[in-house]
């Protein structure tokens, strides 16, 4: 059989081919996917809802959720003060207290206690800004949590929640 | 070199073997009549000494998996259940995580020899890319060994390194969670660590066979830096290179042994003593000594992605490097301004090795972004521009000459080596 007439090699050596590229692709993609979270991970991190009412005016509290610790801090009136009048256009991560927290709780101020650089967690009433202070390369963060010095790109993140009652937040 | 004696299988049984897994004369060719250049010194016993650490940590390794559990709730106690109620568990512990230590110091000296000796130049790319890859996989595997005792600094350590992946855009955040297995570090995270440092090893003694193999095909390097040209320049595997790395060997177990005997958590942090606890950072976190020049790289850039980009390429540079140098002229021995950059590089990294376990603020800070500006001029400005300006000192004919002095002519037998 003279090369030009190949047909039936050329055919299998391209069929197989594309059946093994098809497969091998089908195969790596479940031994990816398995290293995402599982399902009882995700079912593990459903909302939580937390009672404010024992916390004092001042006190930071810490909760887990998601096994992330979630800082939920009862402000003081100096606190939220110092937090609004701030020059927001200054900041390295622009964003005004309000929008940091829920319209009528500015008291209330939730957030996501890990540092935004590397992932450790900020210590509370820490650093100039009497906000957080990340000990691991020295981020600090004001009273709302936002980004003042340091190496961390962004603001501390606010979690999803919503306020159940006066007293109580649904986290999540 | 031609003409060095073949194997001759002296009993009828490895005659019968050699002609079906000629193994025999594979291990005579390559360690016993495999010429090595003359002129080596006692640097050049520090690959022996990494092999001998690489099959002891997956010696002492495997024997600590018996014992340890990998599980949240179960690590930290069955890393004190081996120190505690193992018999001579405390022994292999401590010899495996000092041996982490010793294996990287090792492998840090190998790499300055090469750096000093132009090791890396034509024709040993390849040998030295495998090298570098073999430095990626040790880190690897080390970090993700010191994330199995599951105290405080392995918990953090898993956090922050784990985070550095955040960094990329777009994408970062979900390639954490892949990599996590969850919302944070944990179980999923433990488990996968346990078996990839498990499986790193053996592929790092995939590597090692490669990076030896492209060792015995362009042969080793030489602190004079020239090619052998005739057997005048070699001498035999066995027993000049054997009992010079074996004595040498020695000489280093004993700095090992006294780790191990002496100062076993000399080198650990007191607070990974103290179990996992994702709700405090501990206020000083620092990495295993090892890997402190790469994290003070990473401090010293005060933005978070441009600083992970500067830690990744700080390691990824010296895949360039046998093109990053432009001189033909192997050792630092006839480069007299390359070996001044050399051992203020040398200096340098040792710095910041230092600076990484500083609080990263004031001055700290200040220094180590001007090492860290070093680190990357020394590969990027000087190395490429000193082969066009500097004047190198002339280089022996050959290494008999450089050794014996001008006195032999070439092809006059050379006298024979000093007798052992």
């Amino acid at each position: 059989m003279s090369a030009a007439e190949g047909t039936r090699r050329d055919f299998l050596y391209i069929a197989t081919g594309a059946v093994a590229t098809v497969g091998a692709a089908g195969v790596l993609w479940p031994l990816i996917a398995q290293m995402n979270p599982d399902a009882s991970t995700i079912a593990a991190g459903a909302p939580i809802e937390v009672d404010l009412t024992p916390i004092a005016d001042g006190q930071v509290i810490k909760v887990f959720w998601r096994g992330k610790p979630i800082y939920i801090n009862h402000r003081t009136k100096k606190q939220i003060e110092e937090a609004q009048n701030v020059d927001v256009a200054k900041l390295p991560d622009p964003q005004p207290d309000s929008a940091r927290v829920k319209a009528g709780h500015d008291q209330w101020q939730v957030l996501i206690g890990i540092c935004t650089h590397l992932g450790c967690i900020p210590i509370a009433h820490q650093g100039p800004y009497d906000g957080y202070f990340c000990p691991c390369h020295g981020s600090v963060y004001d009273t709302s949590g936002r980004i003042r010095s340091g190496p961390a790109p962004s603001n501390l993140a606010v979690p999803p929640y919503e306020f159940l009652s006066d007293t109580k937040i649904r986290i999540g | 070199m031609s003409g060095h004696p073949t194997y001759q299988p002296k009993s009828a049984f490895m005659r019968w073997m050699e002609r079906r897994l000629p193994i025999a004369g594979l291990v005579y060719s390559s360690f016993v009549v495999y010429p090595i250049p003359r002129n080596l010194n006692y640097w050049w016993t520090f690959g022996g000494i990494l092999a001998f650490m690489l099959g002891a940590q997956i010696v002492t390794g495997i024997v600590l998996a018996m014992h340890y559990t990998p599980h949240v709730d179960y690590a930290f106690n069955s890393v004190e259940h081996i120190m505690r109620d193992v018999n001579y568990g405390w022994l292999l512990r401590y010899l495996h995580a000092n041996g982490a230590s010793m294996f990287f110091l090792a492998a840090y000296v190998h790499m300055f020899r090469g750096m000093y000796y132009g090791s890396y130049k034509e024709p040993r790319e390849v040998l030295w890319i495998l090298g570098v890859i073999l430095l990626l996989l040790m880190i690897m595997t080390g970090f993700m060994g010191y994330v199995l005792p599951w105290g405080q600094m392995s918990f953090w350590a898993a956090t922050v390194i784990t985070n550095l992946f955040s960094a990329i855009p777009l994408v970062g955040e979900s390639i954490v969670a892949w990599l996590w297995g969850g919302f944070a570090v944990g179980n999923p995270t433990l488990n996968r660590f346990y078996s990839l440092h498990y499986l790193l090893p053996f592929v790092i003694v995939g590597v090692v066979v490669l990076h030896i193999w492209a060792l015995h095909v362009a042969g080793q390097n030489n602190p004079d830096g020239i090619e052998p040209k005739t057997e005048h320049d070699t001498v035999a595997f066995t027993p000049y290179a054997t009992i010079k790395d074996a004595f040498f060997l020695l000489v280093f177990c004993v700095l090992f042994a006294w780790f191990v005997f002496y100062i076993p958590n000399f080198l650990g942090h007191p607070d990974n003593y103290i179990p996992a606890n994702p709700a405090v950072t501990p206020v000083h976190i620092v990495p295993e000594w090892y890997y402190l020049p790469f994290y003070a790289i990473l401090r010293a850039i005060p933005n978070k992605l441009l600083g992970v980009v500067a830690l990744g390429g700080s390691i990824l540079i010296l895949l360039f490097l046998p093109w990053l140098d432009t001189s033909k002229v192997k050792s630092a021995k006839y480069r007299p301004l390359y070996r001044q950059f050399f051992w203020l590089f040398v200096i340098v990294c040792v710095g910041l090795g230092w600076l990484g376990s500083k609080p990263p603020e004031g001055n700290y800070v200040l220094i180590a972004r001007i090492f860290t500006a070093y680190y990357f001029a020394y590969f990027l400005i000087i190395l490429p521009l000193l082969g066009f300006f500097e004047k190198t000192k002339p280089v022996p004919n050959s290494i008999a000459e450089s050794v014996l002095g001008k006195g032999v002519p070439l092809g006059a037998p050379a006298p024979p080596p000093r007798a052992a």
